[in-house]
């Protein structure tokens, strides 16, 4: 155990575990979104986040003709480029989303079966994907090439600014503050708040109840998407499987903030980023896992419905 | 408009809980279908606004059976509800549960301002507590805000689904006043659920007595008030 580097690298640690925490938060609201809506844990998530980063991979590597060992991008050209790619990730990843839905759990839906069905159709669905991924690929890893020079702005209070963890938590900041303003005022979203509240009483309003369950869908995997994307800027390879672990910790992060509520996704994804890295750090990281589970049980014990739990509450018949 | 049920048998499950009935509601009319606990009326209007599917039977609209139609169609073509319980979205603010109540005419955005005022000038308490969020309204708000809320679709023909539930004497006054004013003056068909048959029948133009999934007596809400048989046991007042 070396609590030492608690203190000597206390600010760059809280950076890239803010880095990481935001990437588990975008996930997170992939699961966190679906579950408002249909009470209903999405696992194939994770395979929707696997599917971003492939994505990822694929634009940077088979449409810009960039290898390992070609030279990093400038101005205008990286800019583009990695903007066409958080694009097409997320694209990947809300179509993918859309069309889980609509292969596995609409119908089974329409004839009013239990949730239990629906669960496993959901397994299902995240094992099609991930073992079309495992073919599809030869089980190797996929690696994003280095598309910007990982300059750092310098060092402020001893933690290292990399530009592309600073590039990941100001994007994905306004990534959930623009989520958030959505589902909060505009119409849709209130439509989205409408049926998570009551699914009977929204029907009542003239809402179109399989539309607004496509276009959570659709801004779940969105998020997912963008996470995928910055995942592949900061950590830069991907396998078939990779959506195992993240996907875990991303639905940890949503029951931690308590499942079902946007801000509570946001501060368990961040929590759960920080103590994940902070504890990789003291402990070594073959005990982060541990750490990070053993928090979720002592946090369940104690509030069952998640840090934020009563405010979901509050928002549900 | 004319909603007409025809020998209508909806189930949950294997039971039965509407074993055919018949309704007919016209135009201008203020329906009332009373009766006792689980006797099948809140089943009834869930099944006119499409929650719950039909066994058999029709639900016809304007003469067009609509049974197969979902839900949110429903309202579209004039059907709103006030459910059971009043369905306020408690986390939304009373503006928001109004506008919500538009949702499916977005093509009718210049009409808004205008429903929000004949809300308000029907119930100028909501008018005071826009921002307020529905779910800390007392019971009697909350019921004029579900009202005002379905009021939003401009229906024509608004489901009232145990209005006066939960109230106190005056409020059920209020209330039943309101909804008269609704079928008077914005000519709204109403078609009234209600337990307080003493009050439903004297605002009502006829009325349907169910008792376990099935129509047992139907006639002018006039003469229902002076049936011994009714009096006895939905009014309280019988000989004995
Ligand atoms: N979701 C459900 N599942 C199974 N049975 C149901 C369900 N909802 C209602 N029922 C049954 O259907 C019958 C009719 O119920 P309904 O709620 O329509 O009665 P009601 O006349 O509205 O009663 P109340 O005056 O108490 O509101 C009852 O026997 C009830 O137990
Ligand atoms: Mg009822």
């Amino acid at each position: 155990m070396n609590f030492s580097v608690l203190t000597s690298q206390f600010w760059s640690l809280c950076l890239s575990g803010l880095s990481l925490g935001l990437i588990y938060v975008l996930i997170s609201l992939g699961y966190t979104m679906v579950y408002g809506v249909l009470r209903l844990i999405n696992f194939a998530n994770s395979e929707i986040f696997m599917v971003g980063t492939f994505a990822t991979v694929w634009v940077e590597t088979g449409l810009t003709g960039h290898t390992s060992n070609s030279n990093p991008l400038h101005g205008f050209q990286l800019v583009y480029t990695l903007l066409f790619a958080l694009v097409v990730s997320m694209l990947a990843s809300g179509l993918t989303a859309i069309a889980v839905e609509f292969l596995a759990y609409r119908r089974l839906r329409a004839r009013g079966t239990n949730r239990l069905a629906s669960l496993i159709s959901a397994i299902g669905m995240s094992i099609i994907l991930s073992e079309s991924a495992r073919i599809l690929t030869h089980s190797r890893p996929q690696a994003s090439p280095r598309l910007m020079e990982k300059t750092s702005f310098g060092h402020i209070a001893g933690a290292n600014f990399r530009i592309d963890t600073v590039l990941v938590v100001i994007s994905a900041l306004l990534m959930f503050f623009a989520l958030d303003r959505f589902v909060n005022k505009s119409r849709l979203g209130k439509a989205i708040r409408a049926v998570s509240m009551s699914e009977e009483n929204a029907k009542l309003m003239g809402i179109n109840l399989n539309r607004v369950i496509s276009v959570t869908f659709l801004i779940g995997g969105l998020m997912t998407g963008a996470a995928a994307f910055f995942f592949m800027t900061v950590y830069e390879t991907t396998k078939f499987n990779v959506g195992f672990n993240l996907g875990l910790a991303a639905f940890t992060a949503a029951v931690l903030g308590g499942i079902g509520n946007l801000r509570g996704a946001f501060f368990g994804g961040i929590a759960l980023g920080l103590l994940e890295t902070m504890s990789a750090a003291v402990l070594g990281s073959q005990w982060k896992s541990v750490t990070v589970f053993v928090v979720l049980v002592l946090v369940l014990l104690v509030r069952p419905n998640g840090i934020f739990g009563e405010a979901i509450q509050q928002t549900r018949v | 408009m004319r909603l007409e049920i025809k020998d209508l048998h909806v189930f949950y499950g294997k039971i039965e809980a509407i074993k055919g009935i018949s309704v007919v509601v016209n135009q201008g009319e203020i329906v009332t279908l009373i009766g006792a606990n689980g006797a099948g009326k809140t089943t009834t209007l869930k099944t006119i606004s499409g929650l719950r599917p039909v066994s058999s039977g029709a639900i016809l609209f304007d003469g067009q059976d609509i049974s197969g139609m979902s839900a949110h169609q429903r309202v579209e073509i004039g059907i709103s509800q006030v459910p059971e319980g009043r369905g306020i979205f408690p986390g939304m603010s009373v503006l928001e549960n109004l506008e919500i109540g538009k949702y499916f005419r977005k093509d009718r955005k210049s009409e808004m301002q205008e429903d929000l005022e004949k809300v308000y000038s029907l119930f100028p308490r909501l008018k005071e507590r826009t921002s307020q969020s529905g779910g800390t309204l007392s019971g009697g708000e909350q019921q004029m805000l579900a009202i005002g809320r379905a009021l939003m679709s401009r229906p024509k023909v608004l489901l009232l689904d145990e209005p006066s539930m939960g109230l106190a004497p005056m409020m059920i006054q209020n209330i039943f006043n309101i909804i008269t004013e609704i079928n008077k003056s914005l000519g709204t068909t109403i078609l009234l659920v209600e337990q307080n048959a003493q009050q439903a029948l004297q605002r009502a133009d006829r009325a349907y007595v169910l008792e376990t999934g099935k129509v047992v007596k139907e006639a002018k809400a006039s003469d229902l008030l002076n049936d011994p048989a009714v009096r006895e046991a939905y009014l309280g007042t019988g000989a004995h």
